[in-house]
């Protein structure tokens, strides 16, 4: 067995959980009033010297929760931010007076660009809670009427008198007093100190020191790692396994059979397989290599690539798909047209790759379990784990830990399911640890497919009839409540409400491949298309990209969205972003040869985000994207930092996406195994300039995370076109420019 | 096997084969050096053997037998190192776990490219950020090849 020993010449301890290990505090803390003493509710926490520590409801997979959060709380408790650390809070779930279960405090979970959106008010409202039970305890410490009281950051101050108290001189008091029975009033606007500013973030030291934990780092004492041989084929089964050589391994301990998913319905385990335990990850992944198991392959053994393409194909060449929306009368309008123009584009399955492979600890009791891990949804693992192991949700402890990645990969709960398993089979607490071929062969792909446009123009060149055609598997093809198209199709999309004449067809592909939402899941593939159509549009009438699309989002105006991100939309505000965006980035201006700029914009989960790319391309047609310039309308920017942060991000996960990934299947399973083949972009590819401006607004704040990236695609592909004449139609962009 | 990791002496009686990034987190505790690849593509795991970058999950532990290894931990534990505050004024990090390993990459970087251009930064920075924190990383690399110079 691999054995650390201390040297006797040094004297420092070290245990498992020690150092890097941060151990996790039991949640029940922050459900009880009064066990801190400045603890206010169960987001804000001030100590006698006026450290503030504020409880952060989401999990941090990168989109700033951290700061943006703790922010929303801070700015109406009027904090003095420098003061405010953060600490990630629990999953925190309740039983309401009909024993139904609630959430304790606000929804948790990251999906969909939603946090900022949902909890822009409660978390405000917690914050306005606490600073009134502050003014309250000055009020009755100084004999005064509240009303003669106002706050600045962390103090409280009567003007009338010149007396002032710190909060942390307060907040012990403030925690014992009756709950104020009057709401708190929230600052309006014109008051904000934090929101819409510029602020320091939260939470970075930790990081650029190792100090901060991920789920790779749970430590726990007695804790177990193990690694799972999973059937790598799509459907594929455990036919046999000989684990004798696996249990000779030094640190081996157990070795567990883990069962695959129930067919045709909602996940538990992503695919069958064999779990080794062991002392260390090493000594796990030196048993597994040792086991020999023969795989069913199951019924997708044939599948590849090459076959879905032709499959999707086909079925566009045999035409009339399901109709999921038809407005207008698309058929007599196309009959009409004085000019018909279709057009083909093609996405690849694209692949999650977080960087920190999944991971999840789990230990399972009589009594109880706990599951600490890096998760989007803890309740769908709290619902899971309940469903595993039969006990009740409250008794059900789900702690978060960072995400190194999320990108719609941790919504699903597989690996929480996986360590829950092995951890009741060997009734010891466990970290199930995935390795990046792991993580390779196994991933809710977003879903790739074909897509064929259609538009019908006038005379004029006004565009009268618009068909949209995808054929493409659905990532809701274990869903058996919803529709398959409903994932691929967001039927109030554009051009609905902007073309009288509107036809979504969806063609339901079939494919073994596991599918799931990538960062603004379908999105991503109707930018792409949608945008490059309109590109071409503009080329064959002979207009400006940007002129056309500004024509055909007309006047500012309300328009029904029943899809995520409704209930509204406004093209007025896509036209604005382009606008911006345009206008910031020189457009129209007359560039080299070789260079060119183009432009795309999206409406994507209630926010509106465009960018103008800039490309040079060499005469052997390498290329490089030199300068991205977005713009970006989310309503008000409560975190004007982390919404440009999330911009530049979301241009390089679209840029690198755009221009290099694709998941090859290949036999019924996924053929790159890890980065030396599913590449991903580095520094060198990456734009060495990018701007971002924010659309000025006071309109209810949405969400950052999701929009920036599904018009990154097309409006690099535009501006390759306008460099070269070459219009890309297929991604990833690959080698295609060159010549 | 002797290792001495961030200045402390340890004897080490297990596999010699085992990576030393596996070593550090698992077994001395020291999680800030992160599992990425575990084929030295994506750099996660990045810290300094005799001051020098090493994918730690390629370097069995043996070959850092009686050599000076530095993980994050031991770059500078207050986050005070040019590098550390370059990234926390350019605010670069989004998730986050890449970013011991893009630091410990460009601490090593600067040490031999004191000024880097942005040719050398595209040739020699080969890290992976799966966030695609890339702009505000080139940022934080000039920035933080000011601090070392100021400081020098």
């Amino acid at each position: 067995m691999a054995a650390m020993v201390l040297s006797r010449r040094e004297f420092l301890k070290i245990s498992v959980t020690a150092a890097g290990g941060v151990m996790f505090g039991l949640h029940g803390p922050w459900l009880r009033a009064g066990d801190h003493a400045g603890q206010l509710n169960a987001f804000v926490t001030i100590d006698p010297d006026g450290t503030t520590v504020i409880g952060v409801s989401q999990p941090e997979m990168g989109q700033g929760m951290y700061s943006t959060m703790s922010m929303l709380v801070a700015e109406e408790l009027d904090a003095d931010w420098d003061r405010v650390s953060v600490r990630q809070l629990p999953l925190l779930l309740k039983r309401d007076e009909e024993g139904s279960l609630a959430w304790a405090l606000v929804p948790q979970g990251a999906g969909g660009s939603t946090s900022v959106n949902d909890l822009y008010i409660p978390l405000r409202e917690f914050g306005a809670r606490a600073r009134q039970q502050l003014v309250l305890a000055a009020a009755s410490t100084w004999e005064v009427a509240v009303g003669e009281l106002v706050t600045e950051p962390g103090v409280v101050l009567h003007p009338g008198s010149g007396r002032r108290a710190a909060y942390g001189e307060l907040a012990a008091m403030a925690a014992e007093l009756p709950p104020s029975v009057e709401a708190a009033d929230l600052k309006t606007p014109d008051a904000f100190r934090l929101i819409g500013k510029e602020f320091g973030p939260k939470a970075t030291r930790e990081v650029v020191t190792g100090r901060a934990t991920y789920g790779i780092d749970v430590r726990r004492p007695g804790m177990r790692y193990s690694v799972i041989a999973r059937c790598p084929f799509f459907g594929g089964t455990v036919l046999e396994f000989d684990d004798t050589e696996a249990r000779k391994v030094p640190g081996v301990v157990a070795v567990v059979e883990v069962p695959g998913p129930p067919a045709d319905a909602y996940y538990t385990t992503m695919a069958p397989g064999v779990a080794v335990v062991a002392t260390s990850t090493w000594a796990a992944m030196k048993g597994r290599e040792a086991l020999e198991i023969r795989w069913d392959p199951g019924p997708f053994r044939d599948e590849t690539t090459a076959s879905l393409d032709a499959a999707c194909q086909a079925a566009l060449d045999r035409g009339n798909g399901q109709v999921v929306r038809d407005v207008g009368d698309f058929d007599t309008a196309i009959a009409r047209a004085a000019r018909t123009i279709t057009r083909r584009y093609r996405l690849p399955y694209v692949h999650h790759a977080t960087l920190e492979p999944q991971n999840c600890f789990a230990h399972v009791r009589e009594d109880g379990c706990e599951v600490i891990g890096p998760m989007q949804m803890p309740a769908t693992a709290s619902r899971l784990v309940a469903q595993l192991t039969g006990l009740d949700r409250l008794a059900i402890d789900v702690q978060m830990t960072r995400l190194g990645g999320g990108f719609g990969r941790r919504l699903t709960a597989d690996y929480v399911a996986e360590a829950v398993l092995v951890s009741k089979a060997i009734g010891e607490p466990v970290l199930v640890q995935w390795t990046r071929e792991d993580d390779m062969a196994h991933d809710f792909l977003r879903p790739g497919g074909w897509h064929e446009l259609t538009a019908g123009l006038d005379e004029a060149g006004r565009i009268v009839a618009w068909r949209h055609r995808v054929a493409s598997p659905s990532k809701y093809y274990r869903r058996p409540d919803e529709e398959h198209w409903q994932s691929e199709i967001y039927t109030d999309d554009p051009p609905v409400g902007l073309v009288d004449n509107v036809r979504y067809e969806y063609f339901d592909m079939t494919s073994g491949a596991w599918r799931g939402s990538w960062r603004a899941p379908a999105h991503t593939a109707n930018a792409f298309t949608v945008q490059s159509f309109l590109d071409e549009l503009a080329q064959e009438t002979g207009r400006d990209p940007l002129a056309l699309r500004l024509e055909v989002l007309g006047e500012p105006r309300t328009l029904p969205y029943s899809n995520h991100g409704g209930p509204e939309w406004n093209p007025g505000r896509l036209a604005r972003v382009l606008t911006v965006a345009a206008d910031a980035a020189g457009w129209g201006r007359k560039l080299p040869e070789g260079e060119g700029l183009g432009i795309a914009g999206h409406f994507t989960f209630g926010g509106y985000a465009a960018w103008v790319a800039h490309v040079t391309v060499a005469p052997e047609g390498s290329f490089r994207v030199k300068r991205l310039v977005g713009a970006i309308d989310c309503g008000l920017a409560v975190n004007p930092n982390g919404v440009r942060d999330q911009m530049e991000g979301g241009a390089c996960d679209g840029l690198s996406t755009a221009l290099l990934q694709e998941l090859t299947v290949e036999g019924g399973r996924h053929k790159e195994t890890n980065f030396h083949e599913y590449k991903m972009m580095r520094i060198a590819a990456a734009p060495p300039q990018i701007d971002v401006h924010i659309v000025q607004s006071a309109d209810h704040p949405s969400g950052a995370g999701e929009p920036p990236l599904p018009p990154v695609a097309p409006a690099v592909t535009n501006a390759i076109f306008a460099a070269t004449g070459k219009r890309v139609r297929r991604l990833p962009i690959g080698d295609q420019v060159k010549r | 096997m002797e290792l001495e990791i961030n200045g402390r002496r340890y004897e080490y009686e297990g596999d010699p084969a085992q990576p030393l990034l596996w070593v550090l987190r698992d077994e001395i505790g020291l999680t800030g050096t992160k599992f990425g690849c575990g084929i030295g593509q994506c750099g996660a795991c990045t810290v300094h053997v005799d001051g020098v970058a090493r994918r730690s999950c390629m370097t069995p532990v043996r070959k850092v037998a009686g050599r000076s290894v530095i993980t994050i931990e031991g770059l500078n534990i207050d986050g005070d190192h040019p590098v550390q505050r370059a990234w926390i004024d350019e605010d670069v990090s989004q998730c986050g776990y890449c970013q011991s390993g893009q630091i410990m990459a460009v601490a090593s970087l600067l040490k031999r490219h004191p000024s880097p251009t942005d040719a050398q930064i595209d040739e020699l920075h080969t890290n992976l950020c799966r966030c695609g924190t890339y702009y505000r990383i080139r940022k934080a690399i000039h920035r933080a090849a000011r601090y070392a110079r100021k400081e020098s």
